[in-house]
């Protein structure tokens, strides 16, 4: 039975259940004039209904199509002649794929032969044979839910609350994906790491000066063992963001300033949405405004004062880059400030302080740890920002601090490791994975101790 | 301006009768809006809000070494009245100021004359108290230091501990003047902001529901506390309670509906209201 058959089966199954619930609720109750007789409304029951009807089911289904290639595979694997049974893992792994891809009519490597066949036609009966049997269990326990829930229905059935404690846990199914998928992101990327660094000792990998990740691809190629001291990528990220900061934090904080204090309301209502757009830019533009605007003025710009500075560099990546985080200091310090209460402000005016003398002396103080805390957020954004310097910054590991000269960032490095053909268990691609764990242990512990600083902040107030 | 001020003491024993919905439709104050020795003066003082029309007409008078109490249901515009003296509603964009209001003789809505220069003159305490979130002393060195009333680091202790000890409040913090303000109970904080404003040395000073977010024995303080200040300073009140405008006050304005409805000494007002308003809210008929 084709998917689409079962799910209107399924569907009707639910609807029937909807309205026989419903009805015999209101039998129950005695008719429409009673009932307030019921603990629960009629529709209630109906939606009981539903939900006995289809979870279970829609949960077999799951289950079932999680299950089935594995017991078809081995099932296949079985009903092999003993030559193909006995072969080596892999080798028996390459076999059941080319099964699998006959069957599906895929393209088969390798040339097709009698073996093959067979077990592709008995891999095809018994897939037929298992969706047949699962679209029977389905219906089979939605109607056999649907019942269960029909016998239930009473006038003391409290069919509201389960229905309610049934949305309650798919509220918590739907929010414990996204913590799940984050918890497998972060274990994947630690495991691999973990390889990493039983080739790599996490000690050079830390402290080492020199970054050059080459290594020989198979193992009777020649190349270079490879080094990884991460040193220079540090330092290269440390660069532009610093730099990056230092465009964006004085920037962003005056222009807060001015939209929370200075500015009148007409000038705040056009100026805001306008931020708001350049914080809607794709990364990916600003990257090649830095490549092709701004690092060609810059050099261009070096070379009439005399300085050498080189056509991809750690400027330019940095001062786009602070010109993108501008608006969230903006915003996040335009948060902190205007959560600080008016009357603190009516009492430095109700002084005889200035505008700027109320600024700076009790609202900036008043309002630097939730100030603090966005700035470390934008730290951590910086840091993490991977398009303006691969575009800009230029992928050459120097261990400098001169920001006329290309350097690279750890962002950059994860791509270029895992652009292109590459072995995923070398060292040179796993090195990808020790550079995200480092990343995102220090992007982690910048948003935590900004969110806790400005959340603090923000009670402090309320 | 006189023709503003139609009734003075003479008529006014008379009880003039007004019905509530059109109140006092001359838009006359009854009572005397004069004062001897006056030292604030609103003439035909009008504020707009946008589009609402929040005080009409205000004249009034507020002489030296007085304590005046604005009275009135929520809404009648006292505080803005109020807020007007040392144009703190400069800072709301949609308020406009039309009449004129002097201070000692001194137009001070006059083009060439700062705001902020005028607040360091006639302060303001909030209704809620609303220290900096800076030390004791920080708060109250605050103002002088600003303004450079002090020369160094003894005149601004000796400015602080004056201001304290003025505020009734020096005993109590004398030793923990570098916690901060916020750390106070609420009534202490009230007092901390009184003598923040006083620091300043002001020759009026607002206050706009001072005790209203304070319990009853804070609230005695402070009245105590306008009681001595008013040897010194020209004291505008604004209170919800009426048994606190008796206490304090020397003079009492009622306001309805952005109208100045009647102004006399207090002890008249409350024993014997000339006009139908007033008595309706003194005697509670009007929350």
């Amino acid at each position: 039975m084709p998917a689409t058959t079962l799910s209107i089966l399924l569907a009707a199954i639910a609807g029937a259940a909807f309205f026989l619930g419903k009805q015999r609720a209101f039998a129950v109750a005695g008719g429409p004039g009673n009932i307030t007789k019921l603990h629960s409304l009629p529709g209630y029951h109906g939606y009981f209904a539903i939900l006995c009807a289809l979870l279970p089911s829609m949960l077999i289904l799951v289950l079932w199509l999680v299950v089935e290639p594995r017991v078809l595979t081995a099932l296949t694997i079985q009903s092999l002649p003993d030559a193909q049974r006995s072969m080596a893992p892999s080798e028996l792994d390459l076999l059941v794929n080319n099964i699998r891809n006959l069957a599906a009519g895929d393209v088969v490597a390798g040339e097709v032969n009698a073996v093959l066949t067979n077990a592709s036609q008995r891999i095809q009966e018994l897939q037929e044979t298992s969706r047949r049997l699962l679209a029977v269990t389905c219906i089979g326990i939605a109607l056999l839910g649907a019942t269960v829930a029909w016998r239930r229905i009473s006038r003391a059935f409290r069919a509201r609350n389960q229905v309610e404690s049934v949305i309650t846990g798919l509220l918590i199914a739907a929010s414990s994906i996204a913590i799940l998928t984050t918890l497998g992101i972060v274990m994947s990327v630690l495991f691999e790491a973990i390889r990493f660094f039983r080739e790599v000792p996490l000690t050079d990998f830390l402290f080492g000066l020199e970054w050059s990740p080459q290594t020989a691809i198979r193992a009777d190629q020649v190349g270079s063992s490879g080094s990884f001291g991460a040193v220079p990528l540090f330092t290269g990220t440390l660069l532009i963001t610093a730099i990056a900061m230092f465009v964006a934090v004085p920037v962003g904080l005056m222009t807060a300033i001015f939209l929370a204090e200075y500015s009148s309301k007409r000038i705040r209502d056009v100026a805001k949405p306008l931020l708001e757009i350049l914080a809607g830019i794709p990364t990916v533009v600003y990257g090649f405004f830095a490549a092709l605007t701004v690092a060609p003025a810059i050099r261009n710009a070096g070379e009439a004062v005399g300085i050498s500075v080189a056509s991809e560099s750690a400027l330019a990546a940095g001062l786009v880059m602070g010109i993108m985080i501008i608006p969230l200091v903006s915003s996040l310090s335009d948060d902190a400030i205007n959560a600080v209460p008016r009357a603190m402000r009516d009492g430095a005016l109700g002084l005889g302080s200035t505008r700027s003398e109320t600024m700076k002396r009790v609202i900036l103080p008043a309002a630097l740890p939730g100030i603090v805390g966005g700035i470390l957020l934008a730290v951590s954004r910086a840091i993490g920002e991977t398009m303006i310097v691969v575009m800009a910054a230029g992928l050459s590991a120097n261990l400098t601090a001169n920001p006329f000269e290309a350097v690279t960032t750890v962002t950059v490095q994860i791509v270029t490791l895992l652009v292109g053909d590459q072995e995923f268990d070398s060292a040179k691609t796993l090195a990808a994975f020790a550079l995200g764990l480092i990343l995102f242990v220090v992007t982690l512990g910048l948003n935590v101790v900004g969110l806790r600083v400005v959340r603090k902040y923000r009670e402090q107030y309320d | 301006m006189d023709n503003e001020v139609a009734v003075a003491t003479g008529d006014a024993m008379e009880h003039v009768e007004y019905v509530e919905s059109d109140a006092n439709p001359s838009g006359d104050t009854v009572g005397n809006v004069k004062s001897d020795d006056a030292f604030i003066s609103a003439e035909d003082v009008n504020v707009y809000y946008g589009d609402n029309h929040a005080i009409k007409n205000v004249t009034l008078e507020i002489g030296r070494q007085q304590v005046i109490a604005l009275i009135g249901p929520s809404g009648c515009g006292k505080s803005t009245f109020l807020r007007c003296l040392n144009r703190m509603n400069d800072s709301i964009d949609s308020a406009r100021v039309t009449g004129r209001i002097t201070l000692d003789g001194e137009d001070i809505y006059a083009k060439n004359l700062d705001p902020v220069l005028l607040r360091a003159r006639v302060g303001i305490v909030f209704q809620k108290p609303n220290p900096f979130p800076k030390t004791i002393y920080e708060n109250v060195a605050y103002g002088p230091r600003i303004h450079g009333l002090a020369a160094n680091r003894s005149e601004l202790d000796q400015i602080v501990h004056t201001s304290l000890e003025r505020a009734g409040l020096l005993k109590e913090v004398k030793d923990r003047l570098d916690e901060p303000g916020t750390s106070l109970s609420g009534g202490q904080q009230q007092r901390l902001c009184i003598a923040r404003t006083i620091a300043v040395n002001p020759e009026v000073i607002l206050m706009d529901e001072p005790c209203s977010a304070l319990d009853p024995i804070a609230t005695a303080k402070i009245e105590d506390l306008i009681d001595e200040l008013s040897e010194n300073y020209a004291i505008i009140i604004v209170t919800h309670s009426m048994q606190q405008a008796a206490r304090v006050s020397q003079r009492v304005a009622y306001f309805h509906l952005g109208k100045l409805i009647e102004v006399d000494e207090t002890s008249r007002i409350f024993t014997n209201p000339q006009h139908k308003l007033t008595e309706d809210y003194i005697t509670g008929r009007i929350g």
